[in-house]
């Protein structure tokens, strides 16, 4: 049966084996060269080996909306996301999806993780909201802060009961905070009413408002009757509400309808406030772009907004209808994922889509803002699901551990080959060396080319692929003392071993390459490093095995060494327990029959 | 030659050798009981189940001298939890906290920096949300299903379908061991954990295949001769691929261990050390059930075949003549099938 074609194939592979391991070599050449020319000499390492933040965030599916995580939203949301990093001048950040609805963002170190953390893990969801009233953060036990800036409060809608004057502050800018008459700055809001409006048109007169009217007394809210069961509620919140405290301050906001009023909480300089907010007027999504700029005229950072048209109308809107007010329910909150960052207060109706938010802003702080505002929009709200930090010391010490385990692995596998399987065992070692080569090179090059970074899982991957690649050679050498021990001499043997033990070689590592890539497919993260690196080097195991292993076998069997069956070369058929055709019973036993039927 | 290499050559010849296929019943019932003390393991000490499945923080600290048992101390009143400290072999302390949300972990963080005297910065910080061990968990079950619906497909069409359900459940059975083993010592189950149990799933099923294909090649022509039941074959095909088999796995089990002390020794617990211990474990199972379990359920589903009875029937027959003849025909039942002397013309086959 398909014994030409069969009888034909090794003849034909024995008689260049040459050609096989030209083209490996030159592979390996190419590979190497490659991989010098692009500068990518080492892998590129994962978070956990190299030292800094990785962040998974998973995308929540929203109640009613069941078809919002899809592949369009979270390319969307990755766009954001990654926009955002960049905006953070973190250079060589990585964000990308995995699975069907995860994001991972690895931040390398040497970036400030906090800062990074707070705007690429819970930056969510972005409004605009008109503020009813605010407060200092906690009323019962102020703050020590002298910078706090009090404000009154009001209740209910339209019914101002005020009493002091209002002193919108910067957005959360520790720096700025620090001098305190500078941070006493409203932020003024202004656009110029025609469509192509200049920055130095514009200029921050609530700023000068305000400063002008500081109040340095403590809050003392007033009580208004309420005048439904919801505003109550809303002012009991209100009243109840520390902002000093964290875990209030984080629940504050939490899944705060667009629709309906809140109560938020967020920083003013140093200090904490508390704000009721009406319904949002405007959404992160309307926001076309922001950034903090620096104004030429005035010396001082601004942070300059364009909104999209449906945006710009709604913002004029809003705007209009709060420049009539008085403090503070002239002023609108930005409020991020519940968190109030930003309350400028607004002197005029604000048309034809451009604004600009001033007062008080540091570079930083102005530039934060601008990326929140212009990338706060995300289409979906995520949730941390893990955050790893891993400083540089402890990745290169894990990273030594990984390759002290799997130099320790490989000397033993080498030992044990030598051991049992003599001069053969060179052959695999040889074979590994080229294996390790091409893996190493390829993982380099696959650093800059689809993003692969090696990380501790992939690491054990390339560990146990030593075993799974070693394993390859054990199924070939025994085939080939097998033939030895029906008697033939090395030569045949080698061939007729190897079309049997290629069919094992491909079929065992089919299904390891299966498992590798379903794995790959299914899976998230770290997982996904270890499948891929299992993928790769049972698919390099099968490149070796096939255009290495083999023609060197073949190479070799010509040698006096191994042909002869030198007690050290493995294939001693004496010692293998040969028994030559010719002597065919000294024992009693059977007799392995020299007619083979399979293969004739 | 080594002593393994004869032994090799003399398994290979069937001059030795194990009844692997006759006493497969004790097997079975030895691969029963295991099961059935993993499941009560399972069911009665459950999963230690890591942090990753919890949620919670796993803090790890660069060098310090604040003892164990104070650091737990300063741990539990940093965070307001229960929490678990173990020293590491680089002189570091592994601080888990269940239960800690991955907002406050920022400020624990610091205030285990500033307890245990060292810089916060360098203080690794691992935080997981409580759903995100179960996402990990869910994703491995799919790709499980996936997996083993594809390579039962595979199996079938590169083996026969009795082959692709003997290894799926040598499979299964090599899984339910694994998850028995940790069930009993209390090993934590984390991430690395379901990566090195995923991974057994390919590996224990090269081991499977590699036997399966010999025992393929020696059941070619079975029905055409009448010497060998497919019993003898299978057992024959075990035996032969043995050295093959030992080899393959201990070359698989270096470097895992490899990893397993390293990684435990260097770092203590983590990823190294979570992945190579199930791995570890899952090869040790995978190697037992490819040459206990597999094959001889390959033979019980395939001697069920019309053909293949016939052909028992046949060669118990022929045995039956030969032995009637005279006690010249050597029923040395030991390698699993007899010894004939110069009995019919085919060659003898090739496992």
């Amino acid at each position: 049966m398909a014994a030409p074609k069969k009888g034909r194939r090794p003849t034909g592979a024995q008689g260049r084996p040459g050609r096989a391991l030209a083209f490996i070599l030159i592979a390996m050449v190419a590979l190497t060269a490659g991989m010098f020319l692009s500068h990518q000499t080492t892998p590129r390492l994962g978070i956990d080996l190299a030292g800094g933040t990785s962040i998974t965030l998973k995308a929540k599916s929203e109640p009613g909306k069941p078809d919002a995580v899809n592949e369009t939203n979270m390319n969307t949301a990755v766009g954001i996301i990654d926009r955002r990093v960049n905006g953070l001048g973190v250079t060589e950040a990585e964000v990308q999806t995995q699975g069907r609805d995860h994001i991972i963002v690895n931040i390398p170190k040497g970036v400030n993780e906090q800062q990074a953390r707070e705007q690429v893990g819970t930056t969510a969801q972005l409004y605009f909201r008109p503020v009813l009233a605010f407060a200092d953060g906690a009323p019962a036990a102020p703050e020590t802060k002298p910078s706090a800036s009090p404000s009154p409060s009001a209740g209910g809608s339209g019914a101002p009961k005020a009493e002091g004057s209002s002193k919108p502050s910067a957005p959360a800018t520790p720096s700025s905070s620090a001098t305190s008459q500078g941070r006493v700055l409203s932020e003024a809001l202004k656009a110029p009413g025609t469509p192509t409006p200049s920055p130095s048109a514009s200029e921050s007169k609530k700023a000068d408002d305000s400063k002008a009217t500081p109040s340095a007394s403590a809050p003392a809210p007033v009580p208004t009757p309420p005048v439904d069961p919801a505003v109550a509620d809303l002012q009991a919140k209100f009243a109840a509400l520390d902002c000093t405290k964290e875990d209030q301050r984080a629940a504050a906001g939490k899944g705060a309808k667009p629709e309906e009023p809140t109560v938020a909480c967020g920083q003013r300089g140093s200090a904490w406030g508390k704000w009721i907010l009406g319904p949002a007027q405007v959404a992160g999504t309307d926001v076309k772009d922001a950034k903090g700029v620096i104004d030429q005229q005035r010396g001082q950072w601004i942070v300059q907004m364009q909104f999209t048209d449906k945006g710009a109308d709604k913002f004029a809107k809003i705007t209009g209808e709060l420049a009539t007010k008085q403090a503070p329910q002239n002023q609108f909150a930005i409020v991020l994922d519940g968190k109030v960052i930003s309350d400028p207060s607004v002197s005029q109706a604000l048309t034809g889509g451009n604004a600009e938010i001033s007062g008080g802003f540091t570079q930083q702080s102005a530039q934060d803002l601008g990326n929140m505002l212009s990338y706060g929009a995300l289409p979906l709200s995520f949730q941390e699901d893990s955050v790893t930090t891993v400083t540089a010391a402890l990745g290169g010490e894990q990273l030594k551990a990984g390759l002290i385990a799997g130099a320790i692995g490989l000397v033993l596998v080498v030992i044990y080959l030598l051991v049992y399987y003599r001069g053969l065992a060179f052959i695999a070692i040889v074979s590994l060396m080229v294996s390790a080569v091409l893996t190493y090179t390829i993982m380099s090059l696959l650093g800059k080319g689809i993003g692969f970074a090696l990380n501790l899982p992939a690491v054990c991957g390339a560990i146990v692929a030593i075993g799974i690649t070693a394993d390859s050679f054990i199924v070939y050498f025994e085939r080939i003392r097998d033939e030895i021990r029906e008697g033939r001499t090395l030569r045949p043997a080698v061939e007729r071993a190897w079309p049997r033990a290629r069919r094992t070689i491909l079929v065992s590592d089919f299904v390891s390459f299966l498992a590798a890539a379903v794995l790959f497919i299914v899976t998230v993260g770290k997982v996904q490093g270890f499948a891929f690196t299992l993928g790769l080097t049972t698919l390099l195991d099968v490149v070796v095995v096939f255009l290495f292993t083999k023609p060197v076998m073949t190479l070799l069997a010509r040698t006096k060494f191994f042909s002869s069956g030198h007690p050290w070369s493995g294939l001693d058929p004496k010692r293998l327990g040969a028994k030559p055709p010719l002597r065919r019973s000294r024992r009693t036993g059977p007799v392995p029959a020299p007619v083979d039927a399979k293969e004739a | 030659m080594s002593k393994l290499g004869d032994l090799g050559a003399k398994l290979y010849r069937g001059e030795v050798g194990y009844d692997f296929v006759g006493k497969r019943f004790v097997w079975y019932g030895v691969s029963i009981l295991i099961t059935i003390t993993a499941a009560v393991a399972l069911a009665v000490q459950g999963l230690n189940m890591g942090i990753e499945f919890k949620g919670g923080a796993v803090f790890t600290t660069p060098k310090t001298s604040v003892s164990v048992a104070r650091a737990t101390e300063a741990a539990d009143k940093a965070s307001g939890q229960h929490s678990i400290v173990q020293e590491l072999g680089t002189g570091g302390l592994r601080i888990q906290i269940s239960g800690l949300d991955t907002k406050s972990a920022a400020s624990v963080k610091q205030q285990l920096g500033a307890d245990l005297k060292v810089d916060a910065a360098q203080i690794n910080a691992d935080l997981v949300g409580p759903s995100w061990g179960e996402q990990i968990a869910n994703k491995a079950w799919t790709g499980l299903a996936i997996f083993m619906v594809l390579v039962v497909v595979y199996l079938a069409i590169a083996f026969e379908w009795r082959m692709a359900v003997a290894a799926l459940i040598a499979l299964v059975h090599d899984l339910t061991i694994t998850v028995g083993v940790y069930a009993l010592v209390g090993f934590e189950v984390t991430p690395g954990t379901v990566i090195g149990l995923l991974t057994i799933l390919g590996y224990s099923l090269y081991d499977t295949v590699v036997v399966f294909d010999g025992l393929k090649e020696g059941a070619k022509d079975i029905t055409k001769q009448t010497r060998y039941t497919f019993s003898d074959v299978a057992n024959r095909s075990i035996n032969g691929t043995l050295v093959r088999s030992i080899n393959t796995t201990v070359v698989a089990l270096l470097p895992v261990a490899a990893l397993l002390f390293i990684g435990g020794g260097f770092l203590g617990a983590g990823m190294l050390n979570d992945i190579s211990l199930s791995l570890f474990v899952g090869l040790a199972a995978g190697a037992y059930s490819s040459i206990f379990i597999a094959t001889p359920l390959v033979v019980d589903l395939k001697e069920r075949e019309p053909a293949m009875k016939a052909l028992t029937k046949r060669v118990l027959a022929k045995r039956a003549a030969a032995a009637a003849k005279g006690e010249d025909a050597d029923a040395d039942t030991d390698g699993g099938e007899p010894q004939v002397v110069s009995q019919g013309g085919q060659g003898r086959r090739r496992r």
